[in-house]
């Protein structure tokens, strides 16, 4: 674990290539495949990514992240529809109702350590579908439908596919360079230290659970920030977004991108949300070849795609 | 204040036996989960799967062979189990030396699968299966009816629990077992067989999750959902009791069942999340569950 090489400050100049690619290739998407498709693909890096800041830097699994995702949904699709906020208020709505809910059953499931937060964090989330379904305001079984799309900050129309994916890029492309800042902030450099030894930390004069609370809370808004913008995208919040096999995929697309690593979950939501869209005609059969990624993955392929690449490249990515 | 207490004899018990049945399943669904949690610490996500899997097997047997429930109960958590041990031996035994979570993550992605591949084959409307003739009807209690089949899967689900409970608290295997659980290199220095040991404990958790199926089939139609939902209630059943104890496992089962069965008479609108608003305050009051030991 020794590093030698003198800590460079700001971003690696591969990770900033990596980053103005990634920039300019997704500034050309929309003109090249379906508009929509991509910014579903971008609002789900975004979940993976967030996802990951709890799971490969804090070292804990959460099982219930479709929560703070349907739930930052149904909270911005409520927004703009019914009071008739303007897009990027309803999205920060969502994202700050994400950020307390996350707060609310993070204080509770960090008193748990490893399978056992995971099951609490499950259990919680299926709270919040049993609420999804029967409370008033999210509609039920059909959830909120013909959200409208409004106009950026009440001057630009998000009417048009190609300028609400500019809106949709902005949004999920700050979140993740946001996600950086934070993985690579000294606060992120103790989330390391707890994960790695966590008794440690408590003896270096850690608070441990504070560390823990606040990540959790930053990864639920993120989450929030995710579903939040997906509303916006789908016109739509619905139980999907909050049923427990939403909370498997994320966690699927981050153990096949790499846990731990910054472009991994973006990789794997990548792949995950196209193979869902082209195998959709399969029906169940996306449900078979998700779990046989999960059983591979977990046997064989514990690093996923980016962590095997990192390693060739001896290079962390 | 009468209006509230206005509730018939008959509401009242009539939902707390449904209750009671409830928590026939969380009981032993999550006494399976503890036995396999004890001795492998992985958390067993593809129970609820499993539970399904024994509901199918019960009712492919009826249906392509003609074998009936009694010989089904028996049949169907032998095949569950089988097939549990092979996915023991074939993936789950390479992970133990890793972090507990990569267990977890691994059965639920064979709880995807067995999920999916039972949706494709047989839809998601549900396979009918009859109460055996021997348990059809039911006795007029006088304040109630009570089905005789419901009131078979109270007692069968009890007579297994502490079969189970006096198996691992009284008997020698048990014994090795609960030794294992406490230290496995010093067991297996011993000269007894820590992996196999390991492996037919597995089997045995997930047969009583295959048992606990067959004794649904009749009740819930048979269909490829029916373990998902209920196994994160049972999740959340473990957290409430902690599973360091399998008579605990068993107490909590049948009694957050009868707090569901209450609710729903007392407050319906709340009955689908009372268990996981006990758990909120259990994690508030006592983290580390009613029975668990401090870690």
């Amino acid at each position: 674990m020794a590093d030698t090489k003198p800590k460079t400050v700001g971003m690696p100049m591969l990770h900033k290539v990596i980053f103005a690619v990634m920039l300019a290739l997704l500034c050309v998407l929309p003109f090249v495949i379906y508009p929509v498709f991509a910014m579903k693909v971008m609002c789900f890096a975004l979940f993976a990514a967030a996802f990951n800041l709890l799971l490969g830097f804090g070292g804990l699994l959460s099982f219930g992240h479709a929560a703070y995702f349907g739930g930052a949904s149904y909270v911005a699709a409520h927004a703009a529809k019914v009071w008739g906020l303007t897009p990027e208020l309803a999205i920060l709505t969502g994202t700050l109702a994400a950020a307390v809910l996350g707060f609310l059953i993070g204080s509770l499931a960090i008193r748990r350590q490893g399978i056992y937060f995971a099951m609490v964090t499950l259990a919680f989330a299926q709270m919040v579908y049993f609420f999804a379904l029967q409370a008033e305001f999210t509609g039920g079984e059909d959830g909120i439908q013909g959200v409208p799309r409004g106009d950026f900050l009440g001057l630009i129309s998000l009417q048009d596919n190609t300028a609400l994916y500019f809106f949709v890029l902005a949004v999920t492309f700050g979140g993740i360079l946001m996600l950086y800042r934070i993985v690579h902030s000294p606060f992120g450099q103790v989330l390391k230290a707890i994960r790695e030894n966590e008794p440690r930390a408590i003896s270096l004069g850690y608070q441990v659970n504070r560390y823990k609370l606040m990540v959790f809370t930053l990864s639920a808004a993120f989450a929030g920030l995710a579903g939040a913008t997906k509303s916006q995208v789908f016109q739509l919040a619905s139980l999907t977004d909050v049923h427990w096999s939403m909370s498997g995929e994320v966690v699927l697309m981050t153990l096949l991108g790499g846990m731990g690593t910054i472009f991994g979950p973006l990789v794997g939501a990548a792949v995950i949300v196209s193979l869902q869209n082209y195998l959709a005609t399969f029906g169940a059969w996306v449900t078979i070849i998700q779990g046989v990624i999960f059983v591979l993955g977990v046997l064989l392929f514990r690093k996923g795609i980016v962590g095997v690449i990192a390693g060739w490249l001896r290079r962390p990515l | 204040m009468f209006e509230l207490l206005n509730i018939s004899p008959q509401v009242l018990m009539g939902q707390l036996l449904l209750g009671l049945i409830n928590g026939s399943f969380y009981a032993v669904l999550s006494l399976g989960l503890a036995v396999i949690f004890g001795l492998l610490n992985i958390i067993n996500f593809s129970h609820g799967a499993q539970y399904m899997m024994g509901a199918f097997v019960a009712w492919m047997l009826l249906t392509y062979v003609g074998i009936g429930y009694w010989p089904s109960l028996i049949l169907a958590p032998l095949i569950v189990g089988a097939v549990g041990i092979v996915l023991e031996r074939l993936a789950l035994s390479r992970l133990y030396h890793l972090d507990h979570l990569y267990g977890l993550l691994l059965t639920f992605g064979v709880a995807l699968i067995m999920q999916g591949l039972f949706r494709n084959y047989y839809g998601i409307s549900g396979q009918p299966y009859n109460i055996p003739d021997a348990l059809s009807g039911g006795q007029n209690l006088g304040f109630m009816f009570l089905p005789n089949y419901r009131a078979w899967v109270v007692v069968a689900s009890i007579v297994v629990c502490f079969g189970t409970w006096f198996m691992i608290e009284r008997t020698r295997l048990g014994a090795y077992l609960r030794a294992a659980t406490e230290n496995p290199v010093l067991v297996g220095a011993f000269g007894i067989n820590v992996p196999r040991m390991i492996m037919l404990t597995y089997g045995f958790g997930v047969a009583l999750a295959g048992f606990a199926g067959v004794l649904a089939a009749p009740i819930y139609s048979v269909n490829p959902n029916m373990g998902a939902d209920l196994i994160i209630v049972v999740f959340a059943v473990v957290v409430i009791g902690g599973m360091g104890s399998i008579l605990g496992a068993i107490v909590t089962g049948y009694g957050l069942g009868l707090i569901e069965g209450l609710t729903r008479v007392f407050y319906p609108e709340a009955s689908s999340v009372v268990i996981f608003v006990i758990m909120a305050i259990v994690l508030m009051i006592k983290p580390e569950g009613l029975f668990g030991r401090t870690s």
